[in-house]
């Protein structure tokens, strides 16, 4: 096994996921097994060959660039309508800064 | 005549010769259902109301003697990953239950405005994660074929409703063959156009450089009326095309003399040998429509599940940081600060596939690991890509399985994860290179309980209409009971 699970912690840690110590152990041969499926890619040698993001078309058929001019969208109250806590017309989370005694 | 086995046309026909109204075909739909669904479990959220209304604005319509098109009145049903104005829009995901659409996805307002009655919003794996509607954070839906097996995934809803005569037709969504696997499975017609044929906005993002939204139906007729509506430039999604949308349904009842099929080896062999012996039925068919059948060669199929999954996994980790329990959806009770808040309401909301994917999208693009996995998964997509555009310089259609099994039994392959991934490998390659792919019923298995057998037909970038072409001349021919 090429992933151990402090690493399976980590990547956890990054992506903001809690987890068990149970639920470690449970993901830790499934990620590792996936990753190694994976691996069969290094068979091909790609050392010429350019990446891809995406399916992109002649800038006629993707005119992704338009004029920057303002338009309505949503009311406050809209953004705020599916909010789990809102206060002042703003979303309201835990405090991030600590009070000065 | 049953109300609910009629296709477009013929309801059509019933609603501007007034043997029918439009509230009571909805009224006749949701009595079907109410019944059916109840073993099928292909919807988790109805609107009456929102749909009477509509058929009702039909009726004065009708009554006072307006031409209407051929969707008017024609009942529809929604994945829950395509955001309906006003109703709940779960993406079947814990994260989102109560989240509520602020706005109409433009494929939904625009089948909306061509008259259709939406009747409700339909069962999908989590965040369209999975291959056989398992994944739901509520629960599995059933294929209306034999209801110990799963429909397909991730828009199993959707196909389950359709096959189950619980709508006319319906929108999925298709990353890597969440239309075409289900469709296959469930025994009807499902579509991905082109990437960037049918705007994503309001498609909730799950990995944006191959997710499409597209239809299913009980023809060919029906899923290129539904794609002519929804089809078009959408200036709210930067990759959608700028191209014409071409005249689909006039371009059916043509013949298909003297076009060039190709049949690529690799996606022969490993078949289950009934699937690989319909569909040598149904290339045989095509052979007799006077379509010139040559073997053709996909070299780098093999290499379409790993690059697809690195690809997806990557790009759904980044579109999910999103749900962190501040702006919408669930936030957990559970926590001390802000970093607790995330990771507790990202604990409690999402199911341990969608776990496992961010996860390893993470992992892929993680400092150290980015070159080895992401931009070589990203260099393979351009082989796989290149395989097809050579392939297209000789043959004008690709023809393939969908799946190389058919439905399996719900729980068959929950334990192993990369099983159900290769569920998809034959639909993950068109997908990679944003081609447009159609798949067709092609006859059942030999065996009981019957199974249905998908064929995958694949053209062009923006080819839709000869792809449409040739599998309406391949239904016309019998090609959807192509052994019985």
């Amino acid at each position: 096994m090429a992933l151990e699970e402090k690493d399976v912690r980590y990547v956890a840690e990054l992506a903001h996921l809690e987890l068990t110590p149970e639920e470690v152990k449970k993901f830790l041969p499934q990620l590792d097994s996936i990753l190694q499926h994976m691996q069969k890619l290094n068979e091909l040698d790609t050392s010429q060959v350019e990446p891809m993001a995406q399916v992109t078309y002649p800038v006629r058929a993707n005119p992704s660039l338009r004029e920057d001019e303002p338009h309505k969208t949503f009311e406050q109250e809209e953004a705020l309508a599916n909010a789990p806590d809102q206060s002042a017309g703003c979303f309201r989370v835990p405090r991030v800064i600590e009070k000065e005694e | 005549m049953n109300l609910t086995d009629l296709t477009i046309d013929p309801l059509h026909e019933l609603l501007v010769n007034r043997k029918a109204s439009a509230v009571e075909v909805a009224q006749a739909y949701f009595e079907h259902l109410e019944r059916r669904d109840r073993e099928v479990r292909a919807y988790l959220q109805l609107c009456p109301e929102r749909a009477l209304e509509q058929a009702a604005r039909i009726d004065r319509q009708l009554a006072a003697g307006e031409t209407l098109g051929p969707l008017a009145g024609i009942p529809v049903a929604v994945k829950d990953v395509i955001l309906t104005r006003g109703l709940r829009n779960t993406c079947a995901s814990k994260i989102l239950a109560n989240y509520v659409a602020p706005y109409d996805a433009p494929a939904v307002e625009r089948l909306e405005a061509a008259g259709a009655v939406i009747l409700g919003k339909t069962n999908c794996d989590e965040f369209a994660m999975g291959s056989s509607t398992e994944n739901s954070g509520f629960f599995p839906t059933h294929n209306p074929r034999d209801l110990s097996r799963v429909p397909g995934g991730s828009s199993g809803g959707s196909a389950a409703a359709v096959a189950a005569n619980m709508a006319v037709a319906s929108l999925g969504s298709d990353t890597g063959g969440s239309i075409r696997q289900p469709a296959a499975f469930c025994g009807i017609v499902g579509m991905m156009g082109t990437y960037g044929r049918v705007s994503r906005y309001g498609l909730v993002a799950f990995a944006s450089s191959l997710d499409h939204i597209g239809p299913f139906g009980r023809s060919v007729r029906d899923v290129a009326r539904l794609l002519q509506t929804i089809a078009g430039r959408d200036p709210h999604d930067s990759t959608s095309a700028d191209v014409p949308v071409e005249d689909y349904v006039a371009g059916l009842d043509q013949n298909v003399r003297g076009l060039k099929v190709g049949v690529p080896g690799e996606y022969l062999k490993g078949l289950n040998p009934e699937t690989g012996d319909n569909i040598q039925k149904g290339i045989d068919l095509l052979g007799k429509l006077g379509c010139e059948v040559v073997p053709i060669s996909l070299p780098h199929t093999d290499y379409a599940i790993a690059c697809y999954y690195i690809i997806c996994m990557a790009e759904a980790s980044s579109n999910l940081a999103r749900y962190d329990g501040v702006r919408y959806g669930f936030r957990s009770a559970q926590h001390a600060d802000l970093q607790e808040m995330y990771k507790q309401t990202r604990y409690g909301g999402f199911g341990a596939e969608v776990k496992r994917r961010i996860m390893l999208g993470t992992y892929v693009l993680s400092s150290g690991y980015y070159d080895a996995y992401y931009l070589k998964a990203q260099k393979v997509r351009t082989l796989i890509t290149r395989d097809f555009l050579e392939a297209f310089d000789d043959v004008d259609i690709i023809v393939t399985p969908t799946s190389p099994i058919p439905a399996f039994k719900i729980g068959e392959r929950m334990d192993d994860p990369w099983q159900m991934y290769l569920a998809d490998i034959y639909t993950v390659t068109a997908s990679l290179a944003g081609i447009p792919g159609i798949c067709v019923p092609c006859g059942k298995t030999k065996a009981e309980p019957h199974l249905p057998v998908g064929m995958q037909l694949l053209a062009r970038h923006f080819d839709e209409a000869r792809l449409l072409r040739v599998a309406d001349a391949f239904e016309k021919a019998g090609g959807f009971e192509v052994n019985s």
